[in-house]
């Protein structure tokens, strides 16, 4: 469990850090940022099958977004 | 009159970014600037020779103007084929009774015994909803059902995002919560008893069997630069009720030799699983964009109190072929340890509280390599074609004597070829 935890922190150090000491990208800077190709997750319907497939082959679950279920496909 | 507004309020800051900016780019289609989005794609799955899928989905995103949203998702998905029983191959031919109690199958010696009744089709809905809640905060409300002929899931979930430091960064919240209910055909075996041979009927616990499942997310984003976009998920969940598959059984053999108990009635064992499963994971995304190409890199560790821990690498790399065509390879490492209960076989003569032979639970890795192709065909539609190989190593608990000479957890080697066409209006 102390290995998780460091884990879980180490995780939030290496977000919280750099992202508090960068300069805030203005509103007039998301040019980049608005783009399909830059979003978290820019083809849902990828991600919606591969979840599916990941979800029935492998024992874990969730992570990129919630566990879920849906399916007895597992 | 109010669409038209919103139209030409999201053009005009799209035109206002490239105007301010002096990296104009080249691939701005497809941003959020119509008032639907209709989203299809096929998948196209197969194993060799075992399960094959077809899936097709259809997604409708509906923009209501004010960064309010409705999206639904319909699924119907297709599968037949083989899936491993969980017994193990052997020197001689084995016959097994089907799930529903009025068949047999026979399986060659030396081959991996694999139920041939692996039928099913599955529909599925989901809808959920997106409104803001004041400037900074977003909820998003979401149903779904799922619906196999042995098989319904019934879910709700609802997740908040909290924008702050001028949108640079977001706190997401979310939870949900799936009843699901099980209907093994010819019922839901009682764990651990053995396989009857045909005529005689299983032991079951009822035709029925309920497991709820909830998780809950807590998830940072922060955008580091320009061009940098970093993200951090745990989520934490719950698995309680039937766990168990009830199609899955286990070999019982001899602790020296390792051959199956000689006779049939006692040769085979329903498997079982602990009634509750908690888990966690941790997620980080990277996502950086080049001149023009974009990497994006993710990594997951997942533990849970099955002992299962395992370690996920994703990679894809996107290259830009002038404006209009992209390709994207894809690279996907996923390793995991054992459940405590997973067993290649049962010894006779033991006792075990839980057991499956299910090589998901097994010591595995499963590694996947991938390329997409995209094409934009105008500013408001795309198509995309990708074709992936997944290889799938499990490793047995245990080979007794003779279980030397048998491949007793084969390989998988899986291919998927999936068609994507995206428009907006």
């Amino acid at each position: 469990m102390r290995k998780q935890i460091f884990l879980l922190l180490a995780a939030l150090s290496v977000l919280i850090i750099p992202g508090c000491s960068s300069q805030p990208v203005q509103p007039w800077e998301r040019d980049v940022l608005a783009q399909r190709k830059m979003q978290l997750d820019p083809y849902p319907l990828d991600t919606y099958l591969d979840d599916h497939i990941y979800f029935s082959k492998e024992a874990s679950r969730g992570g990129a977004g919630l566990g879920g279920g849906g399916c007895g496909c597992n | 009159m109010q669409l038209k507004k919103k139209k030409i309020r999201s053009q005009l800051s799209v035109a206002t970014a490239s105007l301010l900016t002096t990296v104009a780019s080249t691939s701005q289609a497809l941003e959020t600037t119509s008032d639907w989005e209709v989203d299809t794609s096929v998948l196209y799955y197969a194993e060799a020779d075992r399960v094959s899928l077809w899936e097709p989905v259809i997604r409708l995103r509906k923009d209501f103007g004010d960064d309010s949203f409705v999206n639904f998702r319909l699924v119907v998905d297709a599968l037949t084929g083989s899936s491993a029983s969980g017994a193990i191959a052997t020197s001689s031919a084995q016959t097994f009774t089907n799930p529903s109690g009025n068949s047999t199958y026979t399986t060659n010696a030396n081959e991996t015994p694999l139920d041939p009744s692996f039928l099913d089709t599955r529909a599925a809905i989901n809808m959920d909803w997106e409104q803001p809640w004041g400037k900074d905060v977003t909820g998003n409300l979401g149903f779904n059902i799922s619906k196999e002929f042995d098989y319904l899931s019934l879910g709700v979930s609802a997740s908040a995002k909290w924008d702050l430091n001028k949108k640079n960064s977001t706190l997401t919240t979310g939870f949900a919560y799936n009843a699901d209910t099980v209907e093994p055909v010819g019922g839901a075996p009682v764990g651990l008893t053995n396989m009857p041979v045909f005529p005689t009927v299983k032991q079951t616990m009822g035709s029925s069997q309920d497991r709820t499942i909830y998780d809950v997310i807590l998830g940072w984003t922060q955008v580091m630069s320009r061009k940098d976009l970093l993200q951090f998920n745990y989520v934490y969940g719950n698995e309680s009720g039937y766990l168990t598959d009830g199609y899955k059984i286990l070999t019982v053999v001899d602790g020296t030799t390792g051959d199956p108990v000689a006779d049939p009635a006692q040769r085979y064992v329903y498997e079982k699983r602990p009634d509750n499963r908690t888990r966690h994971s941790v997620y980080t995304q990277w996502v950086h964009q080049f001149d023009e190409d974009v990497l994006r890199v993710s990594y997951r560790y997942f533990w849970d109190d099955w002992d299962i821990t395992s370690h996920t690498v994703d990679m894809r790399y996107r290259f830009e072929m002038g404006t209009k065509h992209f390709l994207e390879p894809h690279l996907r490492y996923y390793s995991q340890s054992a459940a405590d209960f997973y067993q290649t076989s049962l010894i006779d003569g033991q006792t075990y509280n839980y057991a499956s032979a299910d090589y998901r639970l097994a010591d595995m890795t499963s590694t996947t390599i991938g390329l997409k192709y995209g094409y934009e065909i105008s500013d408001s539609s795309e198509f995309g074609i990708r074709i992936e190989q997944i290889v799938q190593s499990a490793d047995p608990s245990q080979v007794i004597g003779n279980q030397s000479s048998q491949d007793l957890v084969p390989d998988i080697d899986a291919t998927i070829l999936q068609l994507n066409y995206t428009l907006q209006f």
